[in-house]
């Protein structure tokens, strides 16, 4: 089916079948390669984008229900001229990355926090990113940068 | 992965409800694809591959928590998200916002819904017990018949089947609104407490007047191949003081089996252990 969307700012269009990924349409059919596969079946939190602005598991996701939604991927954090999210700068600035797979995930549910009003505490920020796995367990630098950012906004 | 068996699997998209009970009239073998947070594991796996899709996803009509009079409505395209911040929710359903608390993680919650976890009916479903533990009812409905309601504790009917036609669509869940004199209470106990399938599930509900049980709600997941409540620990729970001995019937109500994610005896002894340390905090 013809899918027309909305992927980091940009008007897209793509062919697939309905019940494919959307995680296969934007790293085959789109060449986004951000979101990574891990576990494929929704435990490991790799393959997040922000569809409406929600963190969901692309991988969990059929190519039929992003038709006329709004996609962001790891690719689309940063501004048009090159500007790091708040949250990317963070992770830079505290090295919260290791071998670098779970981060573009990390990254998107980072990103969806951010949006979101309140105050977080340190627990809650861990039990939010609890759908985002390190196999490298680096998640102290990560707590770190993602805190920091939610207590300075 | 079966890849190919997903290529060429149609799906018919629906975006209103009446377009939704026509579609369901019209493939009797299709899957109702919601959130897709189990279909889409499902259909990676190449297990249970329906004849046909039809997303539902944007159906607004069943979307939403909202209060009707006394009662409380869960459309069931409301996520656990939706649940989670509704104020609706929090107030008249504290244990079904507790539940959707402990589903999955921030993605799956974002996305899962209540209306997907009821319709794919595991026995380890982890609202499924506070549905039955709240006496919901379900309401379902089919192009030719309309609505019909169905409690929940009449609703699942065999391992992952429910009482549900095929050319039905589960459109949302009504809950009685909470009672000044109820206590209830929720807990999962699985490997770790993000992302792990639960092991043993509970939701108990007790209605306290002048300290003596009027009416008591005990309901377990994955302790049998359906959610169940437990009529033993009800019954002798009911008409006297708070009695944690009560925990002891557990046994006899409930008969789990071994499998890869616990022993039956262990999931006795665990499902014993959370009655019995709830019973006791309601001295």
């Amino acid at each position: 089916m013809r899918l027309s969307f909305t992927l980091n700012g940009s008007e897209v269009e793509v062919e697939a079948p309905p019940a494919a990924r959307l995680l296969d349409v934007l790293r085959e059919r789109l060449g986004v390669t951000g979101p990574k596969e891990g576990c494929g079946e929704g435990e490991c939190g790799a393959c997040s984008v922000l569809i409406d602005g929600r963190s969901v598991c692309s991988c969990l996701v059929p190519a039929v229900q992003i038709d006329g939604a709004t996609c962001v991927t790891v690719e689309g954090l940063a501004g048009s001229d090159g500007e790091l999210h708040p949250m990317q700068q963070a992770f830079l600035e505290h090295g919260a990355t290791q071998c670098g797979i779970c981060t573009p995930g990390m990254l998107i549910t980072a990103a969806e926090l951010h949006e979101r009003d309140g105050s977080w505490t340190r627990p809650e920020v861990r039990e939010a990113l609890a759908g985002n796995l390190c196999r490298c367990t680096g998640y102290q630098k990560i707590i770190d940068a993602v805190v920091e950012v939610l207590d300075g906004r | 992965m079966a890849a190919e068996g997903r290529a060429e699997l149609a799906c018919d998209r629906a975006t209103s409800l009446p377009e939704a009970l026509e579609l369901l009239a019209r493939h009797r073998g299709a899957a109702v694809l919601a959130g897709g947070t189990d279909l889409m594991v499902d259909l990676g796996l190449g297990e249970r591959l329906p004849s046909r899709l039809i997303d539902i996803w944007p159906v607004d009509e069943i979307r939403g928590v909202r209060k009707h009079g006394r009662r409380l409505w869960v459309g069931a395209l409301a996520t656990w998200t939706d649940i989670i911040r509704s104020p609706e929710a929090r107030q008249e359903a504290p244990a079904l916002v507790e539940a959707a608390r402990t589903i999955g993680a921030l993605q799956i919650q974002n996305r899962g819904t209540l209306g997907g976890n009821l319709g794919n009916a595991s026995p380890a479903g982890d609202s499924l017990p506070v549905l039955l533990a709240l006496d919901a009812v379900i309401e379902v409905a089919s192009r030719d018949r309309g609505s019909r309601f169905i409690p929940a504790d009449q609703f699942f009917v065999a391992y992952r089947r429910v009482r549900r036609e095929p050319d039905e669509l589960i459109t949302g869940v009504w809950l009685p609104g909470r009672h000044d004199r109820d206590r209830t209470h929720y807990r999962k106990v699985g490997t770790r407490a993000a992302q792990a399938i639960s092991k043993v599930v509970f939701a108990g509900r007790v209605r306290l007047v002048d300290h003596e049980v009027q009416e008591a709600r005990i309901a377990f997941g994955s302790m049998a191949a359906v959610p169940v409540r437990c009529p033993l620990v009800e019954t002798a729970l009911t008409g006297r003081p708070v009695d944690p001995s009560a925990s002891e019937k557990l046994a006899r109500d409930l008969a789990p089996i071994d499998d890869i994610r616990s022993t039956g005896s262990y999931r006795i002894r665990v499902a014993t252990n959370l009655l019995r340390a709830w019973l006791e905090g309601l001295r």
